[in-house]
């Protein structure tokens, strides 16, 4: 189990990665570095909000499922699935969808009550450029619970 | 010719799930070689499966060049089938100089070539897969993991026709895709019309409703054993190959949708579970150790020939080769809902020695009848060995590339990495048919614009990353892209940004720079709209106006790291 602090600068591997895409940028293109930062400052804060000083575990409850390379960055399908009994004791009450390098990170928030019998939602997003998409459920519990993947944008072609 | 020297006697394979023995038969000096000997098999068990893939739509004899380099990098290095040559046929204990370097590697390949002769031909498989049939007519399975409608003149005129009818005259149990998926939705499904066996692509949905588009999985029952055959097509069929042709279909690994349709196979009775599967040899064996339940995947598109099964837990995989140079032949003892013993052999089709099916021979004539004239065509001569197969330029790569910047005045070309193509020998006529072999696609036009140095090497660094990242399910398939006019230095182990450096603009010997624009040819880009005479004609006026050409190996790609 991994947990992933949301105050400090503890998201450690998306953290590293998004380092390495940032020097790639500054090798190709030589003005984009800016925006990347603020986006990815942006992604956090919004799952800060979200979790509000609590922290999200990557407890294997939340299943968040995603094309391993997008076949249109415009539309990318995605399907949250939260392991939930959905019962008034114990159920879903939100899942947070950010894309943390996209220009505004926020793609969705899904709402559930125990009615709902099961915390599934699927949506479409458009994603600018290869980034990590990450789930956070909150739980009736009061407990937050995340996954993460990543989803490559590519120009395609070559292959075969 | 045959020589005296190094034929084929088979010494049979042994397997079991122990993994014990090499099943790749000896090659004993002073035995001759017979078809007979290529076929012979001590049978095993209750199911037969043969395995053909990625024969891309050669119907007649042809020379296959195995790669010399295939890096591979993360938990695949230095693994099978990321080791060629004089490696390869050390790890399997092959005999160089022989039939199985011929078979297996680029060793001596244009010597050996000339003493075993062709490899290949629909016919001779033909001949092979009825013999099989006729010993094991109630166990046997022949399973074709796709690519075979694209990659000769005459299914390109036919639009993929001429290849149904021979894969229904061939008997074929099922098949799964990638390159037929090119022809477009439409042409697709007109020729499902005429297919005789099913199409598996369980990983096929519909954009609207990611709905199935094609049925997943077939049912047989062979020598009592029930088994499910579950397709698996390419899974980035709309990024490594227009979108435009097929817009309403979403591909993708599916992961879990492979794991249910296997969980169900099982719940209603199947013994044996195979994955007919198109995703390429890393993305199968990174799959075999994450879905639970698959007795046998018969892996393709990444064109790897390997004398053995690989196994991950209890799951085998098997590579089939490319271009109908083998047919796998892999007997299975299923017993009590499990395989409880398997023996494997690569048979190599060894054209001069497969005596042809005369059905089968008298359809390829009358399919190829009408284009006789063009496909016979003489455009001129080559002096070197032409292939195209392995990581980088292949030296009918650096031909396409010489003939797009003389043809397309251009001072940089782009040619895609594909790993089809037939070879050709120092000497040998090239045709109009040859010319095909490494070129036909239905997005055909070769393009000339403008790029910037900076774009270039976003170009590089994403095909590279599509070809070396270190996770199987980020891979797309493919090589690297084919440069003319244009030197670098990739490190394959290194990120996406930093495996591309030392870009070198070969006209003058200058860096390339990242504001300045080239006058880039290139052909098979994946957008729609793209303008420019079809690749083959371009091939075709710069062959016929050298009359006679040479390529000298390119040294302007330069491997670190590895």
């Amino acid at each position: 189990m991994k947990a992933l602090g949301l105050k400090g600068k503890t998201m450690e591997d998306m953290t590293r990665r998004d380092a390495l895409a940032f020097a790639a940028g500054l090798v190709a293109i030589t003005v984009l570095p800016l925006p990347v930062l603020a986006a990815e400052e942006t992604a956090m804060d919004e799952i800060n909000k979200f979790v509000g000083g609590g922290e999200a575990a990557e407890s294997g409850r939340v299943t968040l499922e995603t094309p391993e390379i997008a076949e249109n960055g415009n539309t990318v399908p995605l399907t949250v699935m939260v392991d939930s009994p959905m019962t008034a004791d114990d159920y879903v009450k939100r899942v947070l969808i950010v894309a943390d390098a996209n220009p505004r990170p926020g793609v969705a928030t899904f709402h559930f009550s125990p009615k709902s019998g099961v915390a599934e939602a699927s949506t479409r997003m458009r994603l600018a450029r290869t980034q990590n998409v990450i789930a956070v459920a909150e739980l009736s519990d009061g407990s937050f619970h995340m996954a993460k993947s990543m989803v490559k944008v590519t120009i395609g072609g070559c292959g075969g | 010719m045959l020589s005296r020297r190094d034929f084929l006697q088979v010494a049979l394979a042994t397997g079991a799930l122990s993994g014990a023995g090499n099943a790749w038969p000896s090659f004993a000096a002073g035995t001759m070689l017979t078809e007979a000997e290529l076929l012979a098999f001590e049978p095993l068990g209750n199911v037969t499966l043969l395995h053909i893939t990625d024969i891309h739509a050669q119907l007649v004899p042809l020379y296959f060049r195995e790669p010399s380099i295939n890096v591979g990098v993360g938990e695949s290095k230095g693994l099978p089938p990321h080791i060629t040559g004089k490696a390869f046929l050390a790890k399997y204990g092959l005999e160089a100089g022989g039939a199985q370097a011929y078979a297996l590697s680029d060793q001596g390949f244009s010597t050996l070539a000339r003493e075993y002769g062709r490899v290949g031909g629909v016919d001779r498989l033909a001949t092979m897969i009825k013999a099989v049939r006729a010993e094991r007519p109630d166990n046997t399975l022949f399973l074709d993991g796709g690519d075979t409608w694209q990659g000769s003149y005459t299914s390109y005129q036919t639009q993929g026709e001429d290849m149904v009818r021979v894969m229904n005259a061939l008997g074929t149990d099922a098949m799964t895709a990638h390159w037929e998926f090119t022809y477009g939705t439409e042409r697709v499904t007109e020729l499902l019309e005429q297919l005789a066996f099913p199409f598996l692509a369980n990983n096929v949905r519909d954009t609207d409703w990611e709905e199935p588009v094609f049925d997943g999985i077939a049912t047989f029952e062979r020598g009592g054993t029930k088994i499910a055959v579950i397709g698996q097509a390419f899974p980035y069929t709309p990024v490594a190959n227009p979108r435009y042709k097929i817009p309403t279909w979403s591909f993708g690994i599916r992961e879990e949708a492979v794991q249910a349709q296997v969980d169900k196979a099982r719940a209603e009775g199947a013994e044996l579970v195979v994955l007919l599967s198109h995703n390429g040899f890393d993305v199968d064996r990174k799959l075999a150790g994450r879905v639970q339940g698959i007795d046998v995947i018969l892996t393709g598109h990444t064109h790897d020939a390997l004398p053995d099964a690989v196994t991950v837990g209890k799951t085998l995989l098997i590579a089939s080769g490319s271009h109908g140079k083998f047919l796998s032949r892999l007997d299975l003892d299923v017993r009590d809902g499990a395989v409880k013993g398997y023996r494997y052999k690569l048979m190599p089709v060894f054209s001069d020695i497969v005596t042809p099916d005369p059905e089968i021979a008298a359809l390829v004539e009358e399919v190829r009848a009408p284009h006789k004239a063009e496909l016979n065509r003489v455009l001129g001569k080559t002096e070197s060995l032409l292939y195209r197969r392995g990581n980088f330029n292949g030296t009918f790569d650096d031909l396409i590339c010489q003939a797009l910047l003389e043809e397309r005045d251009a001072e940089i070309a782009l040619s895609p990495g594909f790993r089809w193509g037939a070879s050709l020998l120092p000497g040998q006529d090239i045709t109009v048919e040859d010319v095909h072999n490494v070129t036909s696609i239905t997005y055909p036009a070769a393009y000339r614009s403008e790029m910037t140095g900076a774009f270039l090497k976003t170009v590089l660094e994403d095909v590279a990353d599509n070809l070396f990242n270190p996770d199987p399910y980020y891979q797309q398939g493919g090589d690297m892209v084919r440069v003319g006019g244009l030197g670098y230095t990739i490190d394959p182990g290194e990120e996406i940004g930093k495996r591309i450096s030392n870009m070198t603009f070969l006209a003058t010997g200058a860096p390339i720079e990242a504001e300045k624009n080239y006058t880039v040819a290139g052909w098979a880009s994946v957008n729609e709209g793209t303008e420019g005479p079809p690749i083959w004609d371009v091939v075709e006026g710069y062959i016929t106006n050298h009359t006679t050409v040479s390529v000298t190996p390119n040294d302007a790609v330069k491997v670190v790291g590895v």
